[in-house]
């Protein structure tokens, strides 16, 4: 049983990288929102970049909660 | 009749199966091949099929060969330059291969291919094996004494900016191969999740059925963002890739 337990808490543990990744996307999308908002016309290449920074950020959250799998799931 | 204690197999349904009987038995034919196949003819069904009306006012099934046509097109061309051009047709075989991929998986009882690292490794390495014989051939060997130490840094940062430079261009397989493979599994582990609280729940005595609804509502909005990763991944991992050609092609 503490084999178990050990395994959920390692699991939790790991995904405390989301927390970062938080602030992270909300950044992003915040610095987006005020950009679109200082310079509408600038939408479509700010855009693309927003949506492409949400996924590099996107990816290092799936790099913890993929931890978290193994973790619990292997 | 109490089944066993039911447990999360949240990995179960990336096991792989030869398919086609016997025939793939013998050559190792797993369901992943059958679906990369899939989705290989899907993609020149909607182009041959797309564009043979070859109409001035396109239909839908044209529009949509079209728009994925010119959206590929100007991304290599903004991305890279020019010369982005030469590379276009690469980049639309990774786009749909890799979109074909992420959105055949979500059908039920279909095989996501893009969950195996063993296959978005490969297509991150030939990724990088492509973009560093494009950089030997339009520099030279001039490529890697550019590109790993750039020109106007002091020569005192030389020890600091290689290794770094180094292992950055050497993680880029890593980090894309990764990206994708992860985002698959994540979601798809989500759904089987999901849909085990459904069946967890619905054993639970009177109020159980009521309170599974909930997971299967949770499952149904899931589709709809797993739809978004998707297609999002395939955008990603083709710009990613003109963002690497352009690197060797101009040197950073």
């Amino acid at each position: 049983m503490e084999v178990a337990a050990a395994k959920a808490l390692g699991a939790g543990i790991a995904v405390i990288a989301l927390a970062g990744v938080g602030v992270g996307i909300g950044n992003i999308f915040s610095s987006l929102v005020s950009s679109i908002a200082r310079n509408p016309t600038a939408r479509d290449q700010v855009f693309g970049l927003g949506i492409l920074g949400f996924a590099l950020t996107e990816a290092v959250a799936l790099f913890a909660l993929l931890i978290a799998f193994l973790i619990l799931f292997t | 009749m109490e089944p066993a204690e039911p447990t999360i197999d949240a990995l179960g349904q990336f096991r792989l199966f030869p398919s086609l009987g016997m025939l793939g038995r013998s050559v190792n034919f797993t369901q992943a091949n059958t679906f990369m196949v899939i989705g290989g003819l899907l993609t020149m069904a909607l182009l041959y099929y797309g564009m043979r009306p070859r109409a001035i006012v396109p239909g839908r099934l044209q529009s949509a060969a079209e728009l994925a046509y010119n959206f590929i097109y100007d991304m290599c061309v903004s991305q890279v330059g020019e010369e982005g051009k030469r590379f276009f047709p690469f980049v639309f075989t990774l786009f749909f291969f890799v979109l074909m991929g992420n959105l055949l998986g979500l059908l039920p009882y279909a095989f996501t291919y893009t969950s195996h690292i063993a296959i978005t490794g490969a297509l991150a390495l030939m990724v990088i094996v492509v973009v560093t014989i494009v950089a030997i051939r339009e520099n030279g060997t001039h490529f890697f004494t550019e590109y790993f130490f750039p020109a106007g840094t002091p020569k005192a940062l030389a020890p600091l900016i290689i290794p770094i430079e180094v292992i950055s261009y050497l993680s880029r397989p890593v980090s894309l191969s990764i990206r994708l493979f992860a985002n698959m599994v994540a979601g798809h582990v989500m759904f089987e999740v999901f849909a085990t609280f459904t069946v967890m729940l619905a054993g639970l005595g009177l109020f159980g059925p009521l309170i599974a609804v909930g997971p299967v509502v949770i499952n149904v909005a899931l589709v709809g963002f797993e739809l978004l990763v998707a297609c999002l991944q395939a955008y990603v991992f083709a710009i990613l890739t003109c963002i690497y050609l352009h690197d060797a092609v101009h040197l950073h």
